[in-house]
């Protein structure tokens, strides 16, 4: 405890004078985020929903990237990782970000490969 | 050796009193069960990443599904998901302005703002309540086919959805629930639907603007609309009549989409009510004044982390469920 705060943010281009003022400089920095998701969900642009990037559309690409900022400044600010001890830091983030890496790619994979094997027809599922 | 050491030379290192990494004990096992947590739900949602892929070219579409707003009628995709996100959001930075009053030792303040985070939880999760309830109960009603596949009804006339309600027939009929106490003792059945198979059949026969959604998704990102002559073709597969979401049925589309979306949300909701709770017994302390008497308010960023982990989560559902 009794810790100092850092308080910039965006690797130094902001920096706020006291540790509340960046609580509502990030709120407002989430919240613009959010609003952002919604109004693309629910517009949906033609550009970005029919071209894909690596077997991805482009739209989820930007959500997904979204959602990684908006939890590294969660993570960062709101839950104090940017005043911790570099090694605390990387046990908990570090840690995370590998085995969930590796599980997601494992079964996303795998369920790629059992929508194959449905396709080409050996099992009906469409009566 | 910044990264690791604490390099107080006072403290009885061999006792453990050395703080490993600056954070006490408290703090950093909360961190590490907060880690284990992370890595529960990305199974859950991960598992939702592989049904989802198994079964791509029909997976219900999320804003067909989530379009009400309590109050409103009408189709508004999204906007309560994002209120609740929101209120979440919102909820998370009180807590953190309530951290950073404890680290001034200002009582009165603490207490309001962990007050106003006990709120937002509430609202969140009575949103969240509410939207079970709207899914359970749904709303279009829709047919199931031998093959467990969902079809549903447009309007050829507007391209909009149509209820079974609208178009269903009104036969005679004399079939009863069976309960374990009117029939055979030892099994019984669920509630009937409000209308039997042969009624929406005869509707769709009735009526001829009644085209079949089937689960397909086309090119477009869009479900596969029958012509007319196809839907009453189609109409033969069918076996029952499904209204709202539950554990075995599912009027939305793929039944897996229910079941994971009662297993997230509601482990997520199931974190959010927990919060609550510790976050309410904090807020007594506070005042209490026990941590004014123990001289600091550690406890107070501890369970703040708890609850700001809750809202990251929730970051992530909000992506994989209702935008991806």
């Amino acid at each position: 405890m009794g810790h100092e705060h850092k308080l910039s943010i965006f690797r130094g281009l902001v920096t706020f004078k006291s540790n509340i003022q960046k609580i509502w400089g990030v709120l407002l920095f989430l919240s613009i985020i959010t609003a952002i998701e919604v109004a693309l969900g629910i517009i949906k642009p033609e550009v970005l929903s029919q071209n894909s990037f690596l077997a991805m559309k482009l739209l989820n690409w930007i959500f997904i990237i979204l959602t990684l900022v908006k939890a590294y400044y969660i993570a960062w600010d709101f839950m104090h990782l940017r005043d911790e001890k570099t090694g605390l830091r990387r046990a908990v983030v570090w840690t995370g970000v590998f085995l969930i890496g590796y599980l997601s790619f494992i079964l996303l994979v795998e369920g790629n490969y059992i929508y194959d094997i449905y396709k080409s027809g050996f099992i009906k599922w469409e009566f | 050796m910044d990264t690791t050491v604490t390099n107080a030379q006072s403290a009885p290192v061999w006792g453990g009193g050395n703080k490993p990494l600056d954070a006490s004990y408290g703090k950093m096992m909360m961190w590490f069960f907060l880690l284990s947590d992370a890595i529960t739900f990305s199974g859950f949602l991960v598992a939702y990443g592989f049904s989802r892929f198994k079964f791509i070219e029909s997976w219900p579409i999320a804003d067909e599904v989530f379009t009400h707003v309590p109050f409103f009628h009408g189709n508004y995709p999204m906007y309560y998901v994002a209120f609740m996100t929101f209120v979440l959001i919102m909820s998370s930075v009180t807590m953190v302005l309530a951290v950073d009053a404890g680290h001034k030792m200002k009582k009165t303040a603490v207490t309001w703002y962990m007050f106003l985070t006990v709120i937002g939880g509430i609202i969140f999760v009575g949103s969240q309540a509410w939207e079970w309830a709207t899914f359970i109960k749904g709303d279009f009603g829709a047919l199931e086919t031998k093959g467990g596949r969902i079809l549903q009804f447009v309007d050829a006339n507007t391209g909009e959805r149509l209820a079974i309600r609208d178009f269903a027939a009104t036969l005679p009929s004399h079939r009863t629930q069976h309960e374990s106490k009117n029939g055979i003792w030892f099994s019984s059945e669920k509630a009937l639907p409000s209308f039997s198979l042969e009624e929406v059949v005869a509707g769709v026969e009735a009526h001829e603007n009644v085209l079949i959604r089937t689960e397909k998704i086309t090119a477009k990102g869009e479900k596969t609309l029958l012509s007319r002559e196809e839907s009453l073709s189609k109409l033969t597969s069918a076996t029952q009549v499904v209204e709202g979401a539950n554990l075995i049925q599912n009027e939305y589309g793929s039944r897996l989409f229910a079941d994971f979306f009662f297993f997230i949300t509601g482990f997520h909701g199931f974190h959010v009510f927990t919060g609550v709770l510790i976050n309410l017994i904090i807020f007594f302390n506070v005042l209490l004044g026990t941590y004014e008497k123990r001289g600091h308010y550690e406890m107070v960023e501890k369970v703040g982390l708890y609850w700001h982990f809750v809202d990251l989560v929730w970051v992530f559902v909000f992506t994989f469920f209702y935008l991806v």
